[in-house]
């Protein structure tokens, strides 16, 4: 009890975790990249990537000005993927934002308090639960203008049920907790509890699963577009492909290089949630 | 004393699961600045009186009756709003386990903090200078270092200083302490139990020192309760309870815990153990220790229970066959 070593901040040991765990460093890096291609898109090509700028059906490298060529219009396909990347991200991570919100909300509200209100909030939960969910958000967004805010709200509607399941059986289990007891024998509030004490514990697996759940909103918004579902006007990742699509057989890069993009951001985003589980998980970091 | 109102009297409290009564009819008092312990076995309410005082009792058990009148109002009648303002200000409460019952995500400083923002208003630097003084009064070494450490970082028994300086922050009227040592070294138990009375000298505090273990209580309480299947079997003041136990269930108890006796050591002094099991009690009409009583005789299971008589020395006891027969043999 008398030298005891210099204390290591919790915060501090997550992070060195996931930095010893060499997917989730390349991942993060990758998706880092992928970002700042997002931000530079008006630096790095100002005009409208919409506009027909050079001789339809240039293949990569055919010329220097052009290096991922141009698609049946004559549109520079690079422009393209580099503006889809806002597309992509802003739809991903505003949906994931939002859906997380609503899952934390009620799970939070429904594992905390239990009873008949976890009761009647399961049944929610089920709703949104039982039909498909693709089929849910084709529905929804048909029935709406297909502009992008309606595609962020689509896709929310259709992931949040994961969430609040999650963070509902946490909740379940953490208000059982004797340091939950304690804090309402200090006197704290419902409120107090369900954010300060009993949020913070419960967030580890959230994160992990909001990293997959952008990787799945990008994923939808992609399929969306690609049946022409998405905002008309905006290049997006999956219009690319699906405009593409009936020249598949002569030109297959149209829809191999947009899709090359999705592989690779999904890949990076799932091993990052993977990277994230170990780090916040204390026994998998541990063992390392 | 006499006269004047204590800091808490229970009056008749009964507690209630489907199906089973926790505390039945339990009248206690306890005077600001002194230490009333309740004892008895796991199952014999003692925990659950506490819940009550508290309201903080799980959600399938009901107060069924009774009133606890603590500084000019009955804690049972408050509403949850009112209730809130109590717990954590007016009575804390410490539970058995320090290994659990901070917040891992916090730090030890945070959490002491926080009560004293809620309670005391106080902002954020005000907060944790106060902490650091918190954790000096129970004896943390270093505290303004250790204001940052999280929980996982301190022993069982620093933790429950932790629980210590949270529960005084806001200097209430009661402590309620539940087993505060049940899960702590022996050696570390006697510090902290050393505390405990220490703060509530010093805060004129009222203590309710829940516990199974009758040594504890010889030192530290000034009035003893010995609860049995949720009612109160004996009552007085430590001294002359322990010298001889009126109860058939104190003297079990009592028999059951390793100490000196007549020229033995604590290894050759036999242990005796109280035969049967506390579950026997339910749905026993009369005394509900008779099954597992030497001294039974018939009417001691025949209803209703026999009820608590004075003896001298302010001395209470729930027994007909040894009321005034002195220590049984």
């Amino acid at each position: 009890m008398t030298t005891v070593p210099a204390p290591r901040p919790r915060r501090w040991r997550v992070l060195r975790a996931f930095l010893r765990n060499p997917a989730g460093v390349v991942s993060l890096s990758f998706l880092i990249l992928v970002a700042a291609l997002a931000l530079g898109a008006p630096h790095l090509y100002p005009d409208d990537p919409m506009e027909m700028v050079a001789r339809p059906f240039l293949w990569p490298g055919q010329n220097p000005a052009f290096p991922l060529g141009t698609d049946s219009l004559g549109r520079d396909v690079a422009a393209g993927l580099v503006w889809g990347t806002r597309v992509s991200l802003l739809v991903g991570f505003s949906a994931m934002i939002l859906g997380v919100t609503l899952g934390l909300a009620i799970g939070a509200v429904a594992g905390y308090f239990g009873g008949r209100v976890d009761a009647a909030l399961v049944k929610l939960i089920e709703i949104f639960q039982t039909p498909p969910s693709f089929v849910l958000l084709i529905v929804l967004v048909a029935i709406a203008q297909p502009a992008i805010p309606t595609v962020i709200g689509a896709i929310a509607l259709v992931t949040w049920p994961t969430i609040a399941r999650i963070v509902r059986s946490e909740f379940r289990s953490l208000r059982e907790k004797d340091f939950v007891m304690a804090a309402r024998g200090l006197g704290y509030g419902h409120a107090r509890i369900i954010l300060s004490e009993i949020l913070p514990n419960a967030l580890p697996p959230v994160i992990v699963t909001a990293s997959v759940l952008v990787a799945t909103a990008i994923l939808m918004e992609s399929a969306l577009s690609f049946l022409g579902l998405g905002d008309p006007n905006l290049v997006s990742w999956g219009s690319m492909i699906g405009g593409g699509r009936e020249l598949l057989r002569t030109a297959w890069y149209l829809s191999a290089i947009p899709g090359f993009a999705i592989v690779l951001t999904v890949l990076a985003l799932n091993l990052l949630g993977d990277a994230l589980n170990d780090a916040l998980n204390p026994r998998v970091a541990a063992e390392r | 004393m006499v006269g004047t109102e204590p800091l808490l009297r229970i009056d008749g409290l009964t507690v209630a699961f489907p199906g089973e009564t926790a505390v039945r009819d339990l009248s206690l008092a306890v005077e600001a600045g002194q230490t009333v312990a309740i004892v008895g076995e796991s199952g014999s309410g003692k925990s659950m009186t506490a819940l009550a005082l508290m309201r903080l009792l799980p959600r399938s058990a009901r107060i069924t009756g009774g009133s606890a009148r603590f500084a000019g109002r009955d804690l049972m009648a408050l509403d949850e709003g009112a209730m809130r303002r109590v717990r954590g200000r007016e009575i804390a409460m410490i539970f058995q386990e320090p290994m659990t019952s901070l917040n891992p995500v916090h730090t030890i400083g945070a959490q002491v903090a926080e009560v004293l923002r809620l309670h005391e208003g106080l902002g954020r630097a005000a907060a944790r200078k106060r902490a650091i003084e918190l954790l000096d009064l129970v004896r943390i070494a270093d505290p303004a270092r250790r204001v940052d450490d999280y929980p996982h970082q301190l022993s069982g028994g620093m933790r429950q200083r932790v629980m210590i300086a949270i529960a005084v922050a806001c200097g209430p009227k009661l402590l309620i302490a539940d087993e505060p040592t049940t899960a702590l070294d022996v050696t570390i138990q006697a510090q902290v139990l050393d505390l405990l009375d220490r703060l509530r000298r010093d805060l004129s505090m009222g203590l309710l020192l829940i516990t199974h273990d009758l040594g504890i209580v010889g030192q530290w309480a000034d009035r003893v309760v010995v609860m049995y299947a949720g009612r109160k079997v004996e009552e007085g003041p430590p001294g002359a309870l322990l010298e001889a136990p009126l109860h058939p269930y104190t003297a079990g108890l009592l028999g059951a815990s390793p100490r000196k006796a007549e020229g033995l050591g604590y290894r050759e002094a036999r242990l005796a153990e109280i035969p049967g099991s506390i579950s026997s009690a339910r749905g026993e009409a009369g005394c509900a220790f008779a099954p597992r009583c030497r001294h039974a005789i018939a009417s001691c299971r025949a209803a209703p229970p026999p009820p608590l008589v004075a003896h001298a020395d302010g001395r209470m006891v729930a027994c007909p066959v040894l009321a005034g027969s002195g220590a049984p043999s």
